[in-house]
């Protein structure tokens, strides 16, 4: 591979920032590696109030298990407490959220960035203004209609409200980005007979894809990570990861199930670094294409 | 595009949007300003396993018929918005005559819950929001000088501090930072203090919950920043080293223009997101030091009596405080989408 | 696509079924047929009940056990008809469900079909029965007995006697910090106030009224008691939580604390700690305070209740399968250190002394008024001001009264 000539850098910046570089490393990678390292140990040590050695010797863990490890924590929650049925469900909504949130959102996406007249931009600050109300207050809102109208506790429900509360990110996302794919490609189309809808189909589509899936991974971020919509609007059985490791955790935290939390933690991890090796290139050229625009 | 066209376009869209965030704000919107009915309180005897005591309850069939008849609950006004848990008016009017100087007035009007709780939220949106961006642009300066094999897992890597459950990372960072955690113990041996604790001192722990906000939001500025410089046109900055521009020059007049529009995005975004802060005052338990508008409504609603009016009075006054910080930021939207659709 | 998500979502439903009852028999509770749906809070005594309930036959149980009870109970059960038939409630959680008016009276019932229950476990409010009461729980003494020992003294029978303790032991520098507290802001600290306040003997409330009354003598000197206490706590004591306080009991580091009784449990078992520790680790009666009679702490009981909004076969259902979960039935060698339960049959292990002799010391109740749960986030909210030094005993109590003042207007408590 050949490098540009505007890429090279001075020996010194070079330094610089390979230095830099690796003390982020360290600062954004230890809480987890220690995690990691913790999870084969019993609570008594992985939360000492006693010495943050015993993190790292575990005498606990000798004692109480007769090992230096022990995969109790990871037994106790995929094999006792079923966390794959958590692990399932979340696949389900996640899945759903991030295939109907960039639906929505492309088409809208689009609309706005073609549209000349005023009302599109206000619509964007609308969208703006909806996504500063607090998700709590809204949550709370939605708990009575439901219970009434008996939509409470299913993994729609969950998965139409999430996309909702996405909306006006994905919306103004895909609409800077839409921006600047140029309009010709579109309008030439058009002049060819086309639709919008098809030129929308034919033409804009297939050149779409990067920013599409750079939106989309801010929504599976959402819907992965999501605790307030989740916890609040499934039942026992739809739970979803979040909510199901927040139970481990519970209000009063019964003995070794915070280890069942943290190795849950740990084992969700590993699919997520497949995914952004994979979708690394595209994360990167998704902006390339079209940059987000204020 | 045409209205008809544009309509169908954003039905999809606007439909969840209207369904399940407009309609929920304006019954938020009427919610603040309606307040459950005066409740009529009776003495009665209550046996529980440990015997008997008197005690009160609200007399049922006395409010039955009033809630019948007004079931939004009595019209308040711009009361709950106006008293001592919110904006305080008349409190801050009687201070003001009652303090002897500027800073006895500032001290008294932090006591009040609203402006103590807008102190803390003010100073982490002006620090954390700067910071992380700041924080993201040099780590995807990095990122993009190593050797392309490596970045796939260096992204991922950087993008942990996003990944990890908030309630789990919190949990453990929580336990670090304990005076007898690993990274209180190490900040004890660098300021040569045994006695320090973050979790005993306000100022500490604001600058804790900083550093935590800042670490967890870093990503999404690396993210967004790495793509952008990934798209600087490679053809205007080789022309500018045949015109002889200097390294700096080059970044001056040709990557930062590039990356103005995704700066001011992410300000917009990480404003919002910053002032609703709220997960790492509940994760540290730090609510004896620093609190947040967003505390304040998870306070009302995860109460054993709940205050749906104060929940929503707050709600409303976060949404105007959003406004009021973004305008700036709104105003140059404004221009540059003028010039866009011209 | 949608066909196969649809496939998947069906068969984790149909493979998840909430509690679905054990292998064995299920136990005929006398149900014809019904709907039971059951929230409650998520801790191992509440898990026992909720699945004694799923083993009844001839009706659909699910249940609900979630932290976050407090906030899906009331809009859960103000449906018609209601998602949840029953709610497990606390002594100060139910009052939010009585406020809005969701559960039923259960005088009928138990005329009908629950002659077995003792008088004893119905809560009566106003001479109606509202709820069944299944267990008790209270906060008490804990204590080290080597390190007493050590210093030659009895466990501190007062608060003051606490402090003389605390004092020998730094001095003696067996321990910097001897003295445990769940302090952490709000509702912990709050729940600390209201005990040391009740052992001064002070008053919430003026007498049947809602007008606040902490901000009296009584209520300066509960929170100096609190601050002399927290100058032997862990200087993080104000984000100690029950969690907190017993990782740093297990770790050996406190010989003396008020903890809650379902806690004392984990704490003296051999897991999680080192064998001086747990095996020295013993529980005693509440603490009084300022030469009160009154125990400086509440007492708790943790019930049942019948949803108003539902058909009277779900609510039959619903009360059968909750009696059968709190009958004499679910005790067995595994459920019997789960907590202090007040049903037939329970033998007080030794961790549950604390709580029994709590009971016979004639504490008070945690107060079961509407406007309580108002006052309680107020303390919550106020009192860490005082406690981290920003402002004087008078002030913080001050402030929680206008808290408090501010969210009673909200409410229709005081005009």
């Amino acid at each position: 591979m050949t490098t540009r000539i505007a890429d090279r850098r001075p020996a010194a910046l070079q330094l610089f920032l390979t230095g830099f570089l690796v003390l982020w490393l360290i600062i954004a990678a230890f809480p987890f590696l220690w995690t990691l390292w913790g999870s084969f140990k019993v609570e008594g040590d992985f939360f000492s109030k006693a010495d943050w050695m015993n993190a790292l010797t575990g005498p606990l863990t000798q004692a109480e298990t007769g090992a230096a490890f022990t995969g109790a924590g990871y037994w106790g929650a995929w094999v006792q407490e079923e966390f794959w049925r958590a692990a399932l469900n979340t696949l389900i909504v996640v899945v759903s959220v991030v295939c109907i949130s960039l639906t929505f959102g492309t088409l809208g996406g689009y609309a706005l960035s073609r549209s000349p007249y005023r009302y599109a931009f206000w619509l964007l600050i609308v969208a703006l203004v909806f996504r500063a109300m607090p998700p709590i207050t809204l949550v709370s809102g939605y708990l009575l209609p439901f219970f009434q109208w008996n939509l409470w506790g299913h993994l729609p429900t969950a998965i139409i409200v999430l996309v909702a509360i996405n909306q006006p990110f994905t919306l103004w996302m895909l609409t800077s980005f839409f921006r600047n794919i140029p309009k010709d490609l579109d309008e030439s189309a058009m002049v060819d007979g086309c639709s919008r809808f098809q030129a929308f189909r034919h033409v804009i589509i297939p050149v779409m894809w990067p920013g599409v899936i750079t939106t989309g991974l801010f929504s599976f971020l959402l819907a992965y990570n999501d605790f307030a919509v989740t916890a609040m609007l499934l039942s026992k059985e739809n739970q979803t990861m979040v909510p199901k490791i927040a139970s481990f955790l519970g209000t009063t935290q019964t003995k070794g199930n915070v280890m069942f939390a943290v190795s849950s933690v740990v084992s969700v991890t590993a699919p997520l670094f497949l995914l952004v090796l994979f979708f690394q290139r595209q994360i990167v050229s998704g902006l390339t294409a079209g940059a987000v625009k204020g | 595009m045409k209205h008809r066209t544009f309509l169908w376009f954003m039905l999809p869209s606007a439909t969840a949007m209207v369904l399940f965030i407009a309609l929920p704000i304006v019954s938020v919107l009427i919610q603040s300003v309606y307040a459950p009915h005066e409740q009529v309180i009776r003495e009665v005897e209550n046996c529980t396993l440990f015997g008997c005591t008197t005690s009160t309850v609200i007399d049922q069939e006395a409010t039955r018929a009033l809630r019948e008849a007004e079931p939004l609950g009595r019209f308040v006004g711009t009361a709950i918005y106006t008293d001592r848990n919110h904006l305080a008016l008349s409190q801050i009017g009687a201070l003001w005559s009652a303090s002897s100087g500027i800073g006895d007035f500032t001290g008294k009007l932090l006591n009040l819950p609203f402006y103590g709780a807008l102190a803390f939220t003010l100073t982490y949106t002006a620090l954390v929001t700067p910071l992380s961006i700041i924080l993201g642009f040099v780590i995807a300066l990095s990122v993009n000088a190593v050797p392309r094999l490596m970045r796939g897992p260096m992204i991922f890597v950087s993008l942990l501090p996003m990944i990890v459950t908030p309630l789990v990372g919190a949990l453990i960072l929580f336990w670090m930072v304990d005076a007898r955690g690993i990274l209180g113990a190490a900040m004890q041996a660098l300021a040569g203090d045994p006695d320090l604790s973050v979790k005993a001192s306000t100022p500490l722990m604001w600058a804790m919950l900083i550093v935590y906000g800042i670490w967890s939001s870093a990503p999404f500025a690396f993210v967004v920043y790495y793509a952008g410089l990934q798209t600087v046109p490679q053809d205007s900055l080789e022309s500018a080293m045949i015109d002889g521009a200097s390294r700096w020059e080059r970044i001056r007049y040709v990557v930062i223009p590039h990356l103005v529009p995704l700066t001011t995005f992410m300000a917009l975004i990480k404003i919002m997101d910053n002032f609703r802060v709220f997960e790492p005052i509940v994760s540290f338990n730090a609510a004896a030091h620093a609190q947040s508008l967003s505390f304040f409504i998870y306070s009302d609603l995860g109460g054993e009596t709940r205050l749906l009016s104060s929940a929503a009075a707050t709600s409303v006054l976060t949404i105007l405080g959003v406004v009021i910080l973004l305008s700036p930021v709104l105003v140059r939207t404004w221009r540059s989408f003028g010039k866009g659709a011209a | 696509m949608t066909i196969s998500m649809k496939g998947l979502a069906l068969s984790a439903l149909l493979g998840a079924t909430a509690l679905s009852p054990s292998a064995g028999l299920a136990a005929d509770c006398g149900i014809e047929a019904g709907r039971v749906s059951i929230v409650g809070n998520e801790f191992p005594a509440i898990k026992t009940v909720a699945a004694a309930a799923a083993d009844c036959a001839n009706a659909e149980v699910k249940a609900n056990l979630t932290a976050d009870h407090q906030k899906i109970n009331l809009p859960g059960m103000q449906g018609n008809p209601a998602e949840y038939t029953s709610a497990i409630i606390a002594t100060s959680s139910i009052v939010a469900l009585m406020n809005e008016d969701v559960i039923r009276p259960l005088d009928d019932l138990v005329a009908a079909l629950g002659q077995d229950i003792p008088k004893q476990q119905l809560i009566t409010i106003d001479g109606r029965v509202m709820a069944v009461g299944f267990m008790a729980n209270a906060q008490h003494l804990v204590y080290r007995k080597d390190v007493l020992e050590q210093v030659g003294l009895e466990p501190p029978k007062t608060y003051e006697e606490m402090l003389a303790a605390a004092e020998k032991i730094r001095a003696a520098g067996i321990m910097q910090n001897p003295v445990g507290g769940a302090y952490a802001a709000g509702w912990n600290l709050a729940q600390e106030f209201v005990n040391m306040y009740t052992g001064m003997g002070g008053e919430f409330f003026e007498p049947g009224t809602p007008n606040v009354s902490v901000n009296n003598d009584k209520g300066v000197a509960a929170l100096e008691m609190m601050k002399a206490l927290s100058g032997y706590m862990n200087p993080d004591f104000l984000t100690h939580d029950s969690n907190a306080t017993s990782a740093e009991w297990e770790a050996g580091n406190v010989a003396l604390m008020n903890m809650w009784g379902s806690r004392t449990g984990v704490l003296m078992d051999a897991e999680g700690s080192a064998p001086e520790v747990h095996t020295n680790t013993m529980v005693g009666a509440p603490m009084k305070v300022g030469g009160g009679d009154t125990p400086a702490t509440t007492l708790w009981w943790d019930g049942w209740t019948v949803a108003r909004n539902i058909s009277d076969e779900d609510a039959a259902a619903t009360f059968l399968a909750m009696k059968h979960a709190t009958s004499p039935a679910i005790l067995n060698d595994e459920t019997m250190g789960q907590a202090v339960w007040m049903i037939a049959g329970y033998e007080p292990a030794p961790v549950n002394a604390g709580v029994m002799q709590t009971m016979t010391m004639g504490a008070k109740p945690y107060p079961m008024l509407p406007y309580m749960g108002l006052l309680h986030t107020a303390l919550g909210d106020n009192l860490a001001d005082y406690l981290t030094g920003k402002e004087d005993a008078a002030t913080a109590l001050a402030d929680v009264e206008a808290a408090y003042v501010a969210a009673a207007r909200e409410k229709g408590f005081l005009q």
